[in-house]
């Protein structure tokens, strides 16, 4: 597979333009011009709904970012020794980790998740076991099955990443780490794990964005992110178009963010060269 | 629960619902096969346009990629899908030829390929790029015009370039199709969501669905690897 690629897909840190280059006449004629389409759309459509859902879209916005973090962190640990598996790791732990990769990346994410809700939702049930266990009021929601499926596929992707990225620390770093006498665990905790972390940076916020650009699958399996709440005034209100373009409006925000974070992260991080 | 796989519940015919799934899996290939080409016209497009055209061209043309890529697949399938529907339903209404029911796999192939035209723009505008410079100026000096340069030199030098990321985003076609189950087009998922609701198996058939997806993600990837081979002959492996 070809993973040097994948992060070129999602929106990167140079995909947002610097302010001093903006503006230029032609761009202030579009600018005007854009203004006037979103003042239109502003004018022209209703828009009257909008202060009733504002607090249920704030609650929305809150879940699916809850969800972006929590399955980004989660998958970023598994994909850890996912990587690391694959690169140094027994056959006996190198073939289950490849084969994980490729099934998880084989198979869209939204089968994976409705396999998981209405599969094992369907299955647990059955063994008293669990029915008394003190995780079946978990169990019993939604949002478990959505966490499990999200953090599965991105520790799937970003696992395949991580491999590359390990596998890519200049073997004399590690030899010198070595010669000054470093343990195992010390020369991973100190030189391979932040080398690599380092490499898959600009990876990782491709990554992260495709996430983000997941979350609102777990609307499907009732789960009341933002794209559950917009889905909800559209079935209320009747209306197409104003809905959709708002919650358009809003990933593009979010997206933003994420794509300025990351830059600041990757600035804050002194680099020699490529 | 007598027996934990009731395979019968696979079969092809009538009460069995394999037919039911495997019609869903071909509707799937066809529509990633329909939505990844127009992706590929709309991205040399873009990608020609992006490089070589006017200001306010790549300005346009920079919203699109970046609208796309900043915007989960899932919404803008909805957006297009009902937006795009509307507006040609409207259009044909100002020419005066009445309404038009349109398919649910044209709208798929239409979603999918705008969608994909975003991200072969960027990955072809990447790949046109990695062509060294002074090939293409070694061919403007023989006097080649600038139709005879794309087809003699940039293409095919951009091809080995641009056939890794374009792979990624066959695969990606493939599993973007799944979406279309929430519109609700029949394509793989949705059906097998219908029988796994109707015969409450669920297991059985969304393992299986996976499992038709997953064997068509390694024939792309052979098929992929014979391309690949052949378009990188005479190429200096790099690294």
């Amino acid at each position: 597979m070809n993973n040097e690629t994948t992060h070129a897909l999602a929106l990167s840190p140079e995909d947002i333009p610097k302010a001093e280059s903006f503006f230029k006449p032609h761009r202030i004629v579009l600018i005007i011009l854009f203004v006037g389409l979103v003042l239109s759309i502003a004018i022209l459509m209703r828009w009257d709904w909008l202060p009733r859902y504002l607090p249920q879209l704030g609650n929305g916005i809150l879940v699916s970012l809850a969800m972006l973090f929590t399955t980004s962190l989660l998958g970023f640990l598994i994909a850890v020794p996912l990587g690391l598996a694959q690169v140094t790791g027994p056959w006996f732990l190198k073939v289950p980790a490849r084969l994980f990769c490729t099934v998880i990346r084989g198979t869209p994410l939204l089968l994976q998740l409705w396999l998981l809700y209405y599969g094992l939702g369907s299955l647990f049930p059955q063994f008293p076991a669990i029915r008394q266990s003190f995780l079946w009021p978990y169990l019993r929601e939604a949002w478990p099955y959505g966490i499990a499926a999200l953090t599965i596929s991105f520790a799937a992707y970003e696992g395949e990443v991580m491999r590359g990225a390990f596998a890519g620390v200049p073997k004399g770093e590690l030899e010198a780490a070595h010669a000054y006498g470093m343990g195992r665990w010390t020369l991973f905790r100190r030189i391979w794990l932040p080398r690599a972390v380092h490499r898959a940076l600009p990876t990782l916020t491709g990554e992260t964005v495709l996430q983000l650009k997941s979350t609102p699958l777990v609307a499907t399996i009732t789960v009341v992110d933002v794209y559950a709440v917009i889905s909800k005034v559209r079935q209320e209100t009747y209306l197409t178009y104003e809905p959709l373009l708002l919650l358009a409006l809003v990933y593009m925000c979010l997206t933003g963010l994420l794509v300025l974070a990351f830059r600041y992260l990757e600035n804050r991080i002194p680099t020699r060269g490529a | 629960m007598d027996s934990f796989v009731n395979w019968s519940l696979l079969a092809l015919s009538a009460p069995g619902w394999g037919g039911v799934l495997l019609q869903g899996f071909l509707h799937s290939i066809e529509i990633a096969l329909g939505g990844y080409a127009l992706g590929l016209l709309l991205g040399v497009g873009g990608a020609f346009g992006k490089l070589y055209g006017g200001p306010v061209l790549r300005d346009l043309l920079e919203c699109y990629t970046t609208v796309v890529r900043a915007v989960p697949e899932l919404v803008l399938i909805l957006l297009l899908y009902y937006a795009g529907t509307d507006l040609l339903n409207q259009l044909l209404g100002l020419v005066g030829l009445g309404t038009v029911d349109i398919s649910g796999l044209m709208a798929g192939v239409f979603v999918i390929g705008v969608v994909q035209g975003a991200y072969s723009t960027e990955v072809l505008r990447g790949a046109i790029k990695a062509v060294p410079a002074g090939q293409i100026e070694a061919a403007r000096a023989y006097g080649m015009s600038p139709a005879k340069v794309l087809r003699r030199i940039t293409l095919p030098a951009m091809l080995p370039h641009a056939i890794p990321g374009l792979a990624n985003l066959w695969l990606i076609a493939t599993k973007d199709t799944a979406l279309l189950a929430v519109v609700g087009f029949a394509e793989l998922t949705l059906v097998t969501r219908q029988a796994a609701g109707a015969t409450k198996a669920y297991f059985l058939f969304f393992c299986a669905a996976g499992a038709l997806y997953l064997a068509l993600t390694l024939v792309s990837n052979l098929v992929i690897g014979v391309i690949e081979r052949h378009a990188r002959q005479g190429f200096v492996e790099q690294r």
